[in-house]
């Protein structure tokens, strides 16, 4: 393994702020997988530590295929984590809405510009995401539909499902869209939490990743085949929202297969107790994403369904 | 009238409500025009709470001259506002990012949509901001490059500092005034001072121009004051100075002066060593169009704007 340093500043009172990456194996730029930008992203951090003892491991056994070099970026924002804020420390701004960045501008510019430069040439871009809502989602890879996306390359992963998504607003200006337009194959790789460590799905996107690299010929790994995945639309998901706000009281959690007209939850009146709300499923489906917060604002997504779909 | 434009509910007894202004004439043709005057979409910019009043007062204070709807929407953002959260408190979303919003979206996306929704239709849209902490910028109008053509004419009789042309996110993909124009409604941001504060020399002046333009409208019949002509301002026109280093920024300039090319225009100095990590030097003749308020610094930190070219002639 090398560490390397792919930014350093300065800051007024911490001293010096480097974020390093990791290598494994040398040669032709094959793989590169980046973990939190956010502080509140514990579980892709988790994901990150697990997968580094893997590759040192591999390393060390031999079994990184000879001429391939993987890099592991563990984290760009371990000052909001210290800090326990979500955003950059000193202006709340966001790395992964800074991309391609700016050498010469504000700070997560800069660190999404020397990010950006030091990852582009690598044939496949890994990053550990977080879901945009709050709560947990089954397991899953999203490719953003820029003209460059396969997914059928997304499969190899194993993981349950491959969700392929429209650009919003922003996401031209995240760390994924920017990969895929310099060329690369880049994934996002959703775990079931952001902010909790789920152990469970901490080893499954781990092992995904694994499964990857082996199927790309870049190590050598006996693993479970994983999945055969699923390959969804995002526009496919059916939001659920709730009709009053109040506590969330959780009937159903996630990856269950429910029935148009089942109840999924109560909105609670937190000041008598009393029953506000009853939360029915529209369709029949499986539950992709579930609210974890003990209350909801009114028009929250509680639940996101997969239309029509069986276990 | 003052009416609820969305209203939500929040967690604990509470709801979240989006009211707007409308001040229209008693007596309507059908063929009025209508300016919306938006503002309070992030909680800690302050300038626009205090120009939406003096529109209300103005107009009410002499309300036979009003011939056209004013729309005023105060506060996109109320629980940002009352928080100083600039943020949509919770989700911590950036309201400006997820325009036209969503009606099945979460509650920034779905408030987003209503507030859209209702300002469809408008002949012209003002979205009024502040700067935000850390930068005090003069006095300006931000217009979409793509649709300039259409609002270089608005846009310049609010008779502002400037109007800048610029493909910023405060025009772009997302932002209430990129999806107006989207839509055919002419939209613009105004933005002025610093995050926090109410100076009300420069609000006062927005207030102004805003008459102006609503007279120009056909929406306002009374005496408004004579507006000079604002500058035209393109990103070639305007050089960024970013700090190289951290530390605490001690500035020898103010907004609004003249520099030179190689002129200071502050310093950043290490606290504990008691020593001067950087000077800071302007790179071109111009004006400081923007100006860094907030001491504490970090490579990378915008400093200054300098407005070069004939500003300075």
């Amino acid at each position: 393994m090398n560490k390397e340093v792919i930014f350093s500043m300065n800051t007024a009172f911490r001293g010096e702020y480097i974020i390093h990456g990791y290598s494994y194996g040398k040669g032709e730029k094959a793989a590169c997988i980046v973990g939190a930008m956010r502080g509140n992203e514990y579980q892709q951090l988790y994901i990150c530590s697990l997968l580094a003892k893997k590759l040192g491991e591999l390393e060390t056994q031999g079994d990184i295929a000879s001429g391939k070099e993987i890099l592991l970026i563990p984290t760009l924002n371990y000052g909001s984590m210290n800090a326990k804020k979500t955003k950059w420390i000193s202006d709340d701004s966001d790395i992964n809405r800074s991309f391609p960045g700016n050498p010469k501008g504000p700070a997560t510019s800069r660190i999404a510009a020397a990010l950006l430069n030091r990852v582009k040439n690598y044939s496949y871009g890994i990053q550990f995401a977080s879901f945009y809502l709050e709560g947990r989602s089954i397991p899953h890879v999203r490719m953003m539909v820029t003209g460059n996306e396969s997914t059928s390359l997304a499969n190899l992963f194993g993981m349950p499902y491959v969700i392929t998504g429209m650009n919003r607003a922003f996401d031209t200006v995240t760390l994924n869209y920017n990969w895929q337009k310099k060329g690369a194959q880049a994934f996002s790789v959703y775990s079931s939490t952001t902010d909790t460590i789920d152990d469970e799905s901490a080893h499954m996107a781990v092992s995904a990743v694994l499964r990857f690299l082996t199927r790309m010929g870049i190590i050598k790994y006996d693993c479970h085949g994983g999945f055969i995945s699923t390959t969804l639309k995002e526009s496919e998901l059916v939001s659920v929202k709730a009709d009053e706000a109040g506590f969330f009281r959780k009937l159903v959690g996630i990856n269950q297969e429910v029935k148009r007209g089942q109840l999924l939850a109560e909105i609670v009146n937190p000041v008598d107790g009393t029953v506000k709300a009853e939360i029915i499923a529209p369709t029949d489906g499986i539950t992709f994403f579930v609210q974890d917060a003990p209350m909801v604002f009114q028009n929250v997504v509680i639940y996101k369904i997969i239309r029509r779909m069986h276990q | 009238m003052i009416e609820t434009v969305v209203s939500v509910d929040l967690m604990v007894e509470e709801e979240i409500k989006i009211k707007k202004n409308r001040l229209a004439p008693d007596f309507l043709h059908g063929d009025e025009k209508r300016i919306c005057i938006v503002s309070g979409m992030y909680g800690d910019e302050l300038q626009g709470q205090y120009i939406c009043y003096q529109i209300i007062k103005r107009i009410k204070s002499d309300f036979d001259k009003l011939t056209g709807i004013v729309d005023v929407y105060p506060s996109l953002n109320p629980m940002g506002l009352d928080s100083r959260t600039r943020e949509i408190p919770g989700s911590g979303m950036d309201m400006n990012v997820i325009f036209p919003g969503s009606k099945s979206g979460a509650l920034g996306e779905y408030t987003a949509s209503c507030v859209f929704d209702d300002i469809k239709g408008a002949d012209l849209c003002v979205d009024v901001h502040s700067s935000n902490l850390y930068i005090h910028e003069i006095p300006q109008v931000r217009i979409n490059s793509n649709g300039a053509d259409e609002l270089l004419d608005y846009a310049g009789k609010i008779g502002l500092d400037m109007v800048w042309v610029h493909p910023s996110t405060s025009v772009l993909n997302g932002s209430l005034a990129y999806a107006l124009n989207n839509v055919g409604v002419k939209a613009m941001v105004v933005e002025s001072g610093v995050a926090y504060r109410i100076d009300q020399k420069y609000c006062n002046k927005i207030v102004d121009g805003l008459f102006a333009v609503m007279k120009d409208m056909g929406i306002w019949s009374g005496r408004v004051p004579e507006i000079n002509p604002s500058r035209i301002v393109y990103d070639k026109d305007i050089s960024y100075i970013n700090a190289e280093s951290s530390g605490i920024f001690i500035p020898e300039v103010s907004i609004f002066d003249r520099v030179g090319k190689g002129d200071t225009i502050g310093t950043i100095v290490n606290v504990i060593t008691g020593s001067v990590e950087e000077i800071i030097t302007a790179e071109n003749d111009g004006i400081i169009c923007s100006l860094r308020d907030y001491p504490v610094i970090e490579e990378g930190s915008l400093i200054a704007r300098i407005l070069g070219g004939e500003a300075d002639e």
